[in-house]
């Protein structure tokens, strides 16, 4: 049975936040306090669930080019995009673009041992939200310490933000991609817009 | 004494006031003036004033007590936009424009919207410090040094906390002033400290998690940017607390000790240095410690005419001394104010020596005055080390409750311990901070414990005697000023026989006004102690604090969760388009789904006929994306599914689909949808809509927790699917021209099988043959990314065939008219599959969750609830949900006692292809009672209807194939 | 708010968390052998201590791992946190504050 998960055409294609490219960028805060917040729509994304210390998590490594990431928090990047740790058996996968994902290596890396190759491209989207108060605009909502002792560049936990669970990811300084499922990216957005406001007004204390 | 008429009462200079600025407002319609810096209260004071409005009970007049959260009287409502009740004068910050009136005890809510923001932050710190008294700013600096990152937050507009209070100058205490301003400083200037002015710490849970508000923009006045937070509501996990919260100063219970002009002397010292107010320019001040002395000689070098120092102490202590050869000020040792004189303001007060019992002997004296500044000894603010469970100890000593027990984590600093000397609260800032941080891993030098100096005695006076012997009469020796609660009350309470402090609480309602009691709790127990005879307050136990600290608004907790934000609405992909079609949407969850599509000029009802007409005649479709969906795989996962389900799905075939139901322990449906079987090892789950979360947690609680030992994964992949389900008997056409790939016949693909294909418009789908209206009907599902573009070309396609667009509203209609329950709408947790009628999907060979509580002995009674459909007899009568259902020929009157009840309806129609409304219900022993006539109470109406088996429509099942 | 400490996930807020009941409770391995009353007594009866209780927790919003906690169900002390598969650690219950009253 050929599976239903080969790329349509890309013209065909609408991320869950279309509807909303022009408020979010009416919403660029810029100056000494900005923030942006873009959807980067329709990336890659696969689960992956392997044994962490078995051989499949090896043979999966081999087809990523870098090894899964064995502790909360951590990411590693890839030939095929950033796998994010979810769980200790449990990645995310996460390509920079909308190209196919290499199912059928990773399905066969993984063989007859127990686990997990499932494309979720369209399960979330991503939302970038970038610029010096992008933290400020997270801890409105976001209860994990984000401070970068704390949450230092190149980290991604599974939380919420905004009511909204959510894999977020601190790719860079200044940088958060919010992982939302794709339902609650309007929500999600239209939170973060409103926490965002505060930044272009006068500051106070 | 100044050179400004109209504020009689400022010093010409000091203060933390900007005298540059004037500001104006208006109290009670009164124009008055201040300067930044200026509480309502300060600038009422420099006026000469100081009444407010009066008790809410009996009248009396009433006036500014304190200078802080501590006040007990002075209320306000302050009108703006959406005006504000209850906010203590003292603690309302002036600003130009404001507008304000006095509340006796009680406020009024503005129905006015209120359209301020309030937001929420939340943040992490290795060391909180509450309060930037000495104590506080010595602790922050020290965790600063240590390296930790540090959170102080201040409830006042400035640091410094008591330090504010003194003469700044020369002294030890100007020099800790100086202190104070270069420490915040340098706090400031560090990258890993936060200090928070005007930010109150109201609440402290457990794990160090600390709720404070933040008030950010009223000061502004109408300089406040719009759109900014009013107020901010931080959520506060820290590693480390540093509690240097301070102390209340108490007042002194003694006859009319609530008239205008009684102030506590530490508010007169604030009052004094702080804003740049003198309170009354002839004075008495009644103390029972050496704290007062402080005022005294502040009131004496500011210009007023201090008559005497009236010290319950029968010896003069070496501060009293001083302070009487240096300004010639006489003190009344072992001496009380008994009484006080005026009418809207004191005039005078009463001075009486005390016996060694501490009641008023010998010949007394009176003297004129405009102020009275007292000190009952000092209340430490322990709240937020009770609220996390930390237990009090009564100190004899300091005459007050202290923290007794040390809270895990929490770290005790400077007044709160009952430390009130500087030094000693520095020490102890600066050794708590430092001990805070390095129980937060940092490498902090902690220096040796402060050896504490031994306090200057004091003497309680917890009830000065009024006239005569009966304290019954003491009716105006007021303990509890906004509740108006009297010794004669609290006599009266004891005198009912309650002992507990708490009964007594309740029964006076003392300690229950806005400001809990701050003042008058100590107080109350010491008068209660007095009128047994007992030792002194610590026998009788004290309160337990709970948050918040000071009164918190609702819209402050809710922060953004409002309006729009109030709760995430879920979108499918295809929610653009539904908007644009005009689709009128209802709530299931969090989802937002089309309820049903009216045309022009149509009500619900028309348009769900149309579209349920559609369905059953021609075709019809929808978004049914919101199912949630569960990939599976694993070697086991058929022997999984087998145990999840009541019925199996390890011997369904690859490209099959198959209905299941699910069941808690306890027997009762729990979830209900077809599992399609992808391959050997691979099966895709769908579950209802609200239940998606809670069956993946279900499913991976028994794979974690109770079976391990099974090869099954699951991943949900909810939202990677749109689907459109198509449905109705023209159905197959249209399907045909939209996989022009896929054989769709009869044969070909038959009811519940799979295929997978490529539509024509160039996107891969899986389309399943599943129905839940009794029609041919199919399901596509295409990655959410195509979703819209779908259903686009499904509506294309259908043109021929008049497609319809249907929601939610007729897919319930098609459902229920075959029968076919809702989980959650036609089941509430109590029904079994047996109860349902679905023994058909309840296996007899394997075991399944739940199936051993099918099998007991209230499972099995005859007379359990069935679902069974209900005719109107009269067959035009609508049925709701929720109706309840009795027997024919009982009394609905209230006389004839509880109705027995036989059921009720759970879902209600209008069926267009019955042509008559019908409903589902849940009746006791149903089955039983198929062809009887019941009777459905709607309203008050009793309504007989007919019990029927379920399957109201096509019950051969002949329209399934087309 | 409690801070649960997720053997995977490290402390995180309550909220991240749901509640899973007592813990150490095994599902019966054959159930239809089990007597009405046994089948209750699995069914319905869980212990209620004052003190130490071992129960189960999900890190629902994080790794969605199950675990187990001892908590003092008078002081929420968190005592330990640990994976289904280790025996329950011994710990002692937190010091509780007396006398006071409420």
């Amino acid at each position: 049975m050929a599976e239903p998960t080969a790329p349509g055409p890309a013209a065909l294609r609408r991320g869950p936040l279309d509807h909303l490219t022009g408020a979010l960028r009416a919403a660029t805060v810029t100056g000494p306090r900005a923030v942006a917040l873009a959807e980067l729509p329709c990336r890659t994304m696969t689960a992956l669930r392997a044994a962490p210390d078995g051989p499949a998590a090896a043979r999966l490594a081999e087809v990523l080019g870098a090894p899964l990431p064995t502790r909360c928090g951590d990411t590693a990047r890839g030939e095929h995009g950033t796998a994010l740790w979810l769980g200790p058996d449990e990645w995310l996968l996460v390509a920079e673009d909308g190209a196919p994902a290499p199912l059928d290596a990773l399905s066969a890396a993984l063989g007859g041992d127990p686990g997990q190759v499932v494309d979720v491209s369209a399960q979330r989207t991503v939302l970038e939200l970038h610029g010096p108060s992008a933290r400020g605009v997270l801890e409105k909502g976001c209860a994990p310490d984000l401070h970068p002792r704390a949450f230092p560049p190149g980290r991604a936990v599974s939380t919420a933000a905004g009511q909204v669970p959510l894999v977020l990811w601190h790719p860079a300084a200044d940088t958060y991609r919010l992982l939302p499922r794709a339902s609650f990216a309007d929500h999600l957005a239209h939170w973060l817009m409103d926490a965002m406001g505060e930044y272009g007004l006068p500051e106070v204390d | 004494m100044t050179g400004r008429p109209d504020q009689p009462a400022r010093l010409p200079h000091g203060g933390r006031i900007d005298r540059t600025t004037t500001l104006r407002f208006t109290l009670d319609g009164r124009e008055l003036t201040g300067h930044p810096g200026d509480t309502v209260a300060s600038a009422l004071l420099a006026h000469g004033l100081t009444g407010v409005a009066p008790s809410p009970y009996r009248g009396r007049p009433r006036g500014i007590v304190g200078a802080g959260v501590e006040d007990p009287g002075a209320l306000l409502r302050v009108e703006g936009s959406c005006a504000e009740s209850m906010l203590p004068a003292t603690t309302v910050e002036l600003y130009d424009g404001l507008r304000a009136t006095t509340l006796s005890g009680r406020g009024r809510l503005d129905p006015t919207p209120d359209l301020a923001v309030y937001d929420k932050k939340y943040v992490h710190t290795d060391v909180l410090v509450v309060g930037a008294g000495p104590a506080g700013l010595a602790a922050a600096a020290a965790a600063s040094r240590a390296g930790a990152r540090v959170l102080l937050v201040e409830d006042r507009p400035d640091t410094g906390g008591a330090l504010l209070a003194t003469a700044p100058g020369d002294g030890p205490e100007g020099a800790a002033l100086t202190w104070a301003t270069a420490t915040r400083t340098a706090l400031d200037a560090e990258p890993e400290v936060r200090v928070l002015t005007r930010t109150c710490a109201f609440g402290a849970y457990d794990g160090n998690y600390v709720l404070a508000l933040q008030r950010r923009t009223d000061h502004l006045g109408a300089a406040a940017p719009a759109g900014v937070s009013r107020q901010r509501l931080w959520h506060i996990r820290a590693r480390q607390v540093v509690l240097a919260t301070g102390a209340h100063p108490r007042p002194l219970v003694f006859a009319d000790n609530d008239r205008p002009g009684v102030m506590l002397a530490h508010a007169v010292s604030t009052y004094l240095h702080h804003y740049g107010v003198l309170p009354g320019r002839r004075a008495v001040v009644a103390t029972t410690d050496d704290s007062a002395y402080a005022t005294a000689a502040d009131l004496a070098a500011a210009g007023c005419a201090v008559a005497a120092v009236v010290d319950s102490r029968p010896e003069l202590t070496d501060t009293a001394r001083e302070f009487r050869d240096r300004t010639g000020v006489p003190v009344r040792t072992g001496s009380a104010v008994t009484a006080t004189s005026g009418t809207d303001r004191i005039d005078g007060v009463a001075v009486r020596p005390l016996d060694a019992a501490g009641l008023p002997a010998g010949p007394g004296e009176e003297l004129p005055c405009e102020l009275l500044a007292v000190s009952g000894g000092w209340s430490p603010v322990v709240h937020l080390h009770s609220q996390r469970q930390g237990a009090l100890r009564w100190d004899a000593d300091l005459a007050a409750f202290v923290p007794g027990t040390a809270v895990d984590g929490q770290h005790l600093a400077g007044a709160v311990r009952g430390t009130y000397d500087t030094a000693g609260c520095l020490a102890e800032g600066a050794r708590a901070g430092a001990l805070a941080a390095s129980a937060a891993g940092l490498p902090a030098t902690v220096p040796a414990p402060h050896r504490p100096q031994a306090p200057a005695p004091v003497r309680p006076l917890w009830l000065v005697p009024g006239d005569g012997d009966d304290p019954a009469a003491w009716d105006t020796h007021f303990v509890d000023l906004p509740r108006e609660v009297t010794v004669a009350d609290l006599h009266r309470a004891a005198g009912t026989g309650m002992r507990g402090a708490e009964h007594i609480k309740r029964y006076t309602t003392l300690g229950t006004a806005h400001d809990q009691g701050r003042t008058s709790g100590v107080n109350a127990l010491g008068v209660l102690a007095a009128l047994r005879g007992a030792d002194s307050p610590g026998a009788l136990g004290t309160t337990t604090y709970r948050a918040p600290y000071t009164p918190v608004a609702f819209v402050a907790l809710a922060g953004r969760e409002t309006g729009a934000l109030f709760d995430p609405a879920r979108r499918t992909a295809l929610h653009e388009g539904h908007l644009a079609r005009g689709a009128v949407f209802e709530d299931v969850g969090q989802w937002k789904r089309p309820r049903y599509h009216p045309r022009p000029g149509e009500d619900m009802d028309a348009a769900v006929a149309r579209e349920c007409r559609a369905a059953r005649e021609g075709v019809a479709f929808m978004d049914a994306s919101t199912l949630g969906k569960i990939e599976l795989r694993g070697a086991d996962a058929g022997e999984f599914l087998n145990r999840v389900y009541t019925n199996g799905f390890k011997k369904l075939r690859p490209g099959l689909a198959r209905y299941g139901v699910m069941c808690g322990e306890d027997g009762m449906i729990f979830d209900d949808g077809v599992t399609l079987r992808l391959a050997d090892d691979r099966y895709l789950m769908t579950t209802t809509t609200g239940n998606a979360a809670a069956v993946l947690d279900r499913l991976e609680e028994w794979l974690q927790t109770e079976w391990p030992e099974l090869d099954v994964t699951c991943t949900s992949v909810t939202e990677q699917w749109a689907t459109v389900a198509v449905v109705g008997p023209r159905s197959r056409d249209v399907v045909a021209r939209l996989a022009p790939g896929l054989d769709v016949g009869r044969e070909a693909f038959p009811f519940m099988a799979v295929r997978e294909t490529v539509l024509a418009c160039g996107v891969p789908a899986r389309i399943c043959r599943i129905s839940f209206s009794g029609e041919l009907a199919y399901e596509i599902n295409v990655s959410a990314w195509y979703g819209q573009a779908v259903w686009d070309r499904v509506e294309e396609a259908g043109r021929p065939e008049g497609i319809t667009p249907y929601g939610t509203e007729a897919m319930h209609v098609l459902r229920a008219e075959k029968g076919f329950l809702i989980v959650g709408q036609d089941t509430d947790g109590t029904v079994t599959p047996l109860d349902a009628g679905m023994e058909w999907v309840v296996s007899r060979h394997k075991d399944f969750i739940g199936k051993r509580s099918l099998s007991r002995p209230d499972t099995v009674r005859a007379d359990r609830r069935h679902l069974v459909a209900l005719i109107p007899a009269d067959r035009r009568t609508r049925l709701p949900e929720g109706t309840q259902i009795v027997d024919r020929g009982v009394p609905l009157t209230p006389q004839d006692g509880p109705v027995p009840m036989l059921g009720h309806i759970t879902s209600g129609y209008h069926s267009p292809a019955l042509g008559h409304p019908f409903a589902l219900a849940l009746l006791a022993g149903g089955r039983d009672r198929i062809g009887d006539e019941v009777v459905a109470v709607v309203g008050d109406t009793p309504v007989p209807v007919v019990v029927s088996s379920p399957v109201l429509y096509d019950p051969e099942g002949t329209r399934r194939d087309g | 708010m409690l801070q649960l400490t997720c053997p995977w996930c490290g402390p995180r807020d309550e909220t991240e968390f749901h509640h899973g009941g007592q813990a150490h409770v095994a599902r019966p391995a054959d159930p239809a052998a089990l007597d009405d009353r046994e089948w209750a007594a699995y069914l319905f009866f869980r212990d209620n201590p004052a003190g130490p209780f071992a129960e189960r927790w999900v890190h629902s919003l994080g790794c969605r791992r199950w675990f187990h906690a001892v908590r003092d169900t008078v002081t929420y002390a968190v005592l330990a946190t640990y994976r289904p598969d280790e025996p329950r650690p011994g710990v002692a219950a937190a010091a509780r504050p007396e006398g006071e009253s409420r």
